[in-house]
């Protein structure tokens, strides 16, 4: 076919259109970046935290959180010993403070960092009607806050409450995994802040993590394990009274 | 037609005529179908699973706001001598300095704030039982009384090396 003054002026818009699908299917930032060789999970120390909330302070700032809701929070453990399957469980503020010093130092007292744990069968994106929320080829969940219509499906529907619907937005948020931060290199903002190492994050198809030398030496334990979620959030150290 | 003089072929198609009808209405519903599905349906959807491939793009390509501690050990190196030397070596920088990723982009014109070490380290020190045993914890009321906690400590190396003035009177002669 020859390329005639005419058909070029033809072909040009559809060229400029088919252009921006291929480029909204790249990563401009991270161009080396390559969905298939990662798969994302995370390790919590729970003997290491310190219950300090830099990990809850840094979330908000890194992704603009809204005041008053968590994509990652702490929770301080009280267990008596006489009354095991009821622990006193307290988060104020998300722990974004701290905590107050506990009236009642018997028993066992202990610091539960919680956030989304990236379920590879997860409850939330099943539920979703409309494909706003989906785990990605290399297994984080995430939500497309311009398809969600702010159902409260997947709020509902996950077991570990760690979906919100954002009220100025009125759509679905959620922990990404700093998927902004991992894609290019970086740890997520909690990691990267926290002081003791209570929080790591972990890359499970990299043979060259250590994740793979510590779940291999150490007891670890997912949240609601009978849930069959797939979580990929590991905890070390874990009580038997954590829910 | 109206003569009343009938032909087969005319006749099966008038037969047949509201069955076309309903088949041209059927086939130009689809076509609009199809246009418009192409038009709403994002070109992405479906490119990974049943959602909009490109928002995994979208999402991956906000800002960041905290820098990593492997940026600030770049230039600032007297402080990684520094931490090397005590406990805090392990502290990332970010965990007490707060987020600085536009300080990295711009060192010059962007300055990270003075910390107050006594609100700073408190996050971190104020005793708690809840917090591992093995954690140096401190009352900061008994322990300083309200005084600043870099008027003893250095921050990026805590620990008080008993030098000449700081030496109990007994033991500085020694």
């Amino acid at each position: 076919m020859d390329i005639t003054r005419r058909r070029l002026l033809m072909l040009l818009p559809a060229a400029a259109v088919a252009w921006k699908y291929v480029q909204a299917g790249t990563f401009e930032a991270s161009p080396n970046y390559k969905l298939t060789d990662h798969w994302w999970a995370m390790l919590i120390d729970i003997p290491k935290c310190i219950g300090c909330g830099s990990c809850v302070r840094a979330c908000a700032e890194e992704n603009n959180v809204p005041e008053g809701y968590y994509r990652t929070w702490i929770e301080r453990y009280h267990v008596s010993d006489w009354n095991f399957e009821r622990p006193e469980v307290e988060s104020p503020n998300g722990g974004k403070q701290g905590f107050p010093l506990n009236q009642d130092a018997s028993g066992k007292n202990f610091f539960v960092p919680k956030l989304c744990n990236h379920c590879a069968d997860s409850p939330c994106t099943q539920v979703c009607p409309v494909g706003a929320t989906f785990v990605t080829p290399d297994g984080v969940v995430l939500v497309d806050k311009s398809y969600c219509l702010g159902c409260r499906y997947c709020v509902q529907a996950c077991p570990y409450g760690c979906r919100f619907i954002n009220p100025k937005t009125n759509t679905a948020e959620k922990c990404t995994l700093c998927y902004h931060r991992i894609t290019k290199g970086l740890t997520t903002a909690c990691c990267e802040v926290c002081p003791t190492g209570a929080r790591q994050l972990a890359d499970l198809k990299n043979p060259k993590d250590p994740i793979h030398e510590f779940l291999r030496t150490h007891t670890v334990q997912v949240l609601k394990p009978h849930m069959a979620t797939g979580s990929k959030v590991f905890y070390d150290g874990m009580d038997g009274s954590v829910r | 037609m109206a003569s009343g003089v009938r032909r087969g072929g005319l006749n099966l198609l008038k037969d047949i005529e509201h069955l076309i009808r309903l088949a041209a209405v059927m086939a130009i519903a689809l076509v609009a179908f199809v246009i418009l599905r192409a038009a709403v349906v994002p070109r992405s959807f479906g490119q990974y699973g049943h959602y909009r491939g490109a928002a995994i793009a979208e999402i991956a390509s906000r800002p960041v706001a905290f820098a990593g501690h492997n940026v600030c050990e770049g230039c600032h190196t007297d402080v990684v001598d520094q931490k090397k030397e005590g406990r805090h070596v392990v502290v990332p920088c970010e965990a007490c300095h707060g987020a600085q990723a536009k300080h990295a982009d711009d060192p010059v014109s962007v300055t990270p704030a003075k910390l107050d070490t006594a609100v700073v380290c408190a996050r971190c020190h104020e005793a708690n039982s809840a917090k591992p045993k093995t954690f140096p914890q401190v009352a900061t009321a008994d322990h300083s009384g309200g005084l600043a906690c870099d008027t003893c400590h250095q921050p990026h190396r805590p620990k008080i090396e008993p030098t000449a003035d700081t030496k109990p009177a007994t033991e500085r002669n020694k």
